[in-house]
């Protein structure tokens, strides 16, 4: 009887001493508001660091003359395993009147990739990389399918 | 199977779990039989989140292949990529940088680590305490931030590429991992305070919802779920890949059978994956971060598999290849699919919170079960 | 000074200066009735804000921040929000139970109101038996709940009813000992006069352990009894998805809600009248000086200030612990809480009888 009594009340002094540990804890972190870790997300849009290797979009890069370094030679686009790149090419006359193959149009289908890098890794001359943004919402899935040349940009100068 | 089900003894009832309910974590639905509030019987009922993966992956390249399987256990994506990127190494015979390898290792250790706080978290979030899941996420968002760092994504990172991995580390890389382990270190206790030792936390979990060694095997149970039930079976030791054979760190197993243990073993896991990586993190080799492969990737004919240990389990990858830039055939073993064939043997004669407790320490992510 | 009782006495005295005495009544229940619904909402709004807020800090969140400075306006938007929803019944529910059931929760957590005194010298009702009063109408709030589980016609909702039905039972017994004992120790059912026998320090400082035990049954008791976590049985969201109010919506939930905020405050208002002295300021022994300066402190901020602590406490709770099974409930209260405080009590009585307390 007395070693029931015993263990009955050590039972109920460690389960009280366990839940009491436990409301120590919470308690701690309601008297200390300096924990809070959230970040006001639409305020903070300025001071937000994101690391340079962040996939957010696909981009191609152009340089102050409106130049690109892509050669529409659709490496990319057999490295995407999803289909969201099409490369569009045209065939321009060049000065000594020889035809030469040329991009027309980068079409990059946003709502499609999956941010997977490979495209990046594929292009021989680096002319794409990815970009920081994440804000990619829009009202109209059109607007999800880009081109990512600029209008009126070239090929830069010795790119093969 | 169904219409066996429906027709419900006199004083039975029959109830959905799912497909839509919080604590089944997705979409799996389950139709339980119940005597009072007691389980009778339990069926899942899976195909909601079925994406055909493996087909897809018979029209993808060998390189492209790998970025899907980060979505079907989303939770340690690293792992699924490198059991991928091994079985193509292994079938091409590619030699891994040492670099690429303690690069490697590194990343999914922390994805496990960072896959068992989610897990902690939604586990204590089942069982009503709302408040550890945010504890957790805090350290969880360190880990996430490296991977965002060196990766370039936050949860399908797609790192791994066979032969290598795809970048070289971040210049950061291990100045944070180190940072990690110090804020971990520091904060794993409150774990125990809060959930561990808490008496109603035990009281839920002891001696419930028990599956014996002989029952884990023969339901082919593998990961934390099996090692609770005190079988060893984690890939790491007994068919070690990559780095493992070389390192120190013990296979946490638990004998109490029940869901205690089980959790146990995940909660411990977590200090021997720190253990690992802080015997990595130190000297990651010089050298290249990936093997100089062909452009275009052609497997020999011939049947591939490799396996690895993700954190809820053994991952098989089985490529069949006629020889061609794109496998014949692709069949994964997911970890998830087998442990939850065990549920059904594990609720039987429990309450409802129990089944919603040892869903949770079976740790289900159903993008893995039904792929 | 101006103070509740003043009021309440000067509106009387002038409303029967001008009519007789029926008017004066049927007025001043119109007015009572409008001040309690009054007291409701604002209720509702703070203790809903007040349990985002402590939700979020424990969880080291920001909580609500966006309606308002701190987000305070953030529960009126919530509740315009509700009121506005269609009120949406689902098709083969029992229709007359269905509709009726959010009515039978409020007007329970209404009806406990009447006898709880919230300032020195107001209170709706002064009934000789307040406690018997409290303890009684509390326990039909499980009719309501009941009621609504049992309509919804769904399986969910009966069985978060049906657990609600065995746990509040049971609870109401322990609930019932820890309020006893402090009857015991005034030998008064009246709530003034537990009040007043605590002129000189409160039950809790002048009862020695077993008043402490007694207070953390009736905590745990409560805590029960009004469907808190960890205790939220016939809600339990992970299980039950919502428990017995699974098929509510729209503004007949938001009465559930609001009930389950109502029924908090009015348990800790009771706890802090037992064992705090509810609008008693704190006072030492006969330390004449310490108490007049206590005094200065408005009853009515004393009462709100304790109630406002123990309500704390229960949120507290909640925030911290995982729930309990329902057998183990059960078990916690048959096993332990119901012989302890059956013991307990029997201790209080001696210490009744014989003058040991203060
Ligand atoms: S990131 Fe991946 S999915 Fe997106 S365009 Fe490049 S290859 Fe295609
Ligand atoms: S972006 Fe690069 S890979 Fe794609 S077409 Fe242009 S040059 Fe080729």
């Amino acid at each position: 009887m007395i070693r029931f009594l015993k263990n009955y009340f050590t039972e109920v002094f460690q389960a009280v001493k366990s839940l009491f540990l436990g409301m120590k804890l919470t308690g701690y972190y309601f008297t200390h508001p300096k924990e809070i870790i959230t970040q006001e997300y639409p305020e903070n849009r300025l001071t937000l660091n994101l690391s340079e290797r962040f996939r957010g979009e696909v981009v191609m890069t152009h340089d102050e003359q409106n130049e690109h370094a892509c050669t529409g030679c659709s490496a990319c686009e057999l490295a995407c395993p999803n289909g969201t790149i099409k490369i569009i090419n045209k065939f321009e006359i060049n000065a000594e009147g020889k035809k030469k193959k040329a991009i027309d149009a980068f079409v990059y289908h946003l709502e499609l990739c999956t941010m997977c890098n490979l495209c990046i890794q594929a292009c021989p001359t680096d002319a794409i990389k990815m970009a920081q943004t994440f804000e990619h919402s829009v009202f109209n899935r059109n607007m999800l399918t880009k081109q990512l040349n600029l209008a009126g940009s070239k090929l830069r100068e010795g790119v093969e | 199977m169904i219409e066996e089900i429906t027709t419900a003894k006199e004083g039975e009832m029959v109830i959905n779990i799912g497909p839509q309910h919080p604590s089944t974590h997705g979409v799996l639905h389950l139709l339980i039989t119940l005597d009072g509030e007691t389980i009778k019987k339990l069926e899942p009922n899976l195909g909601y989140i079925h994406r055909s993966i493996e087909k897809m992956c018979e029209s993808l390249s060998y390189r492209q292949f790998i970025y899907s399987t980060s979505r079907m256990d989303y939770l340690s994506a690293h792992i699924n990529n490198h059991a991928c990127a091994m079985a193509v190494e292994k079938a091409m015979e590619i030699e891994v940088p040492e670099r690429a390898e303690y690069i490697r290792v590194i990343l999914d250790e922390l994805t496990r680590i960072a896959s068992h706080q989610l897990w902690w978290g939604a586990m204590a979030m089942d069982l009503g305490a709302l408040s550890p899941f945010f504890y957790a996420f805090r350290e969880r968002e360190v880990i996430t931030d490296i991977m965002e760092e060196t990766c370039g994504a936050r949860l399908t990172m797609n790192y791994m590429v066979p032969g290598g991995v795809m970048t070289d580390i971040h210049p950061n890389f291990v100045k944070h991992v180190k940072d990690f382990i110090v804020q971990f270190k520091s904060k794993i206790d409150e774990y125990d305070t809060l959930v561990t030792d808490n008496i109603i936390f035990q009281n839920r979990m002891k001696n419930v919802g028990l599956l014996s060694a002989e029952d884990a095997i023969s339901y082919g149970t593998s990961g934390p779920t099996a090692r609770g039930s005190g079988v060893s079976c984690d890939i790491r030791k007994t068919h070690p890949y990559s780095l493992y054979s070389k390192l120190q760190f013990e296979e946490v197993i638990e004998t109490g059978c029940d869901s205690f243990s089980r959790y146990l073993v995940r909660v411990k896991e977590m200090k021997q994956s720190v253990k690992i990586i802080e015997q990595l993190i130190d000297n990651i080799p010089e050298g290249d971060f990936v093997a100089k492969t062909k452009a275009v990737i052609k497997l020999p004919k011939g049947e591939f598999y490799s396996r690895a240990e993700t954190a809820r389990g053994e991952l098989g990858v089985y490529i069949v290849s006629e020889g061609g830039t794109t496998p014949y055939r692709i069949k994964f073993r997911s970890p998830g699919f087998s442990n939850l064939s065990a549920l059904n043997h594990m609720v039987k004669g429990y309450k409802i919170g129990d089944l919603v407790a040892i869903m949770g320490t079976l740790d289900l992510v159903i993008p893995d079960i039904d792929r | 000074m101006l103070s509740f009782e003043n009021i309440s006495h000067g509106l009387h005295n002038w409303l029967s200066a001008i009519m007789s005495e029926t008017p004066v009544v049927l007025i001043e229940l119109t007015l009572v009735a409008l001040a309690a619904i009054t007291l409701f909402a604002a209720l509702g709004l703070i203790l809903v804000y007040m349990e985002r807020k402590v939700a979020a800090v424990i969880q080291i969140r920001k909580g609500p921040n966006r309606v308002g400075p701190m987000g305070i306006f953030q529960t009126a938007a919530d509740t315009l929000k509700l009121v506005m929803k269609e009120n949406f019944m689902p098709d083969s529910v029992d229709k007359f139970l269905y509709k009726l059931a959010p009515f039978v929760v409020m007007i329970t957590a209404m009806l406990i109101l009447a006898p709880m005194p919230f300032a020195q010298g107001f209170q709706i009702w002064n009934i000789n038996i307040g406690v018997f009063y409290v303890t009684a109408i509390s326990s039909i709030s499980v009719i309501g709940v009941l009621m609504a589980g049992w309509a919804s016609n769904n399986k969910y909702s009966l069985l978060g009813a049906m657990r609600s039905g065995a746990q509040i039972v049971s609870y109401e017994l322990s609930a019932g000992f820890a309020i006893l004992s402090i009857v015991a120790l005034t030998g008064s059912l009246n709530l003034n006069d537990i009040i007043l026998s605590q002129q000189d320090g409160w039950w809790i400082f002048k009862g020695h352990i077993p008043v402490w035990i007694a207070f953390v049954i009736f905590m745990i008791a409560v805590t029960a009894e009004t469907n808190r976590a960890p205790f939220d049985m016939a809600e339990a969201e992970s299980e039950l998805t919502g428990g017995f109010h699974t098929e509510y919506g729209g503004m007949r939930f938001a009465l559930f809600f609001l009930a389950e905020y109502i029924n908090i405050f009015i348990v800790c208002g009771i706890g802090a009248t037992l064992f705090f002295g509810g609008w008693m300021p704190f006072h030492i022994g006969h330390w004449e000086g310490f108490n007049h300066v206590m005094d200065y402190i408005p009853s009515s901020i004393w009462f709100f200030g304790k109630t406002f602590f123990l309500i704390f406490v229960i949120m507290w709770f909640r925030w911290t612990f995982p729930r309990l099974r329902i057998d183990q409930l059960l078990n916690l209260e048959w096993k332990y809480l119901l012989p302890i405080s059956l013991f307990n009590l029997l201790l209080i009585t001696v210490i009744a009888i014989k003058g040991w307390h203060f």
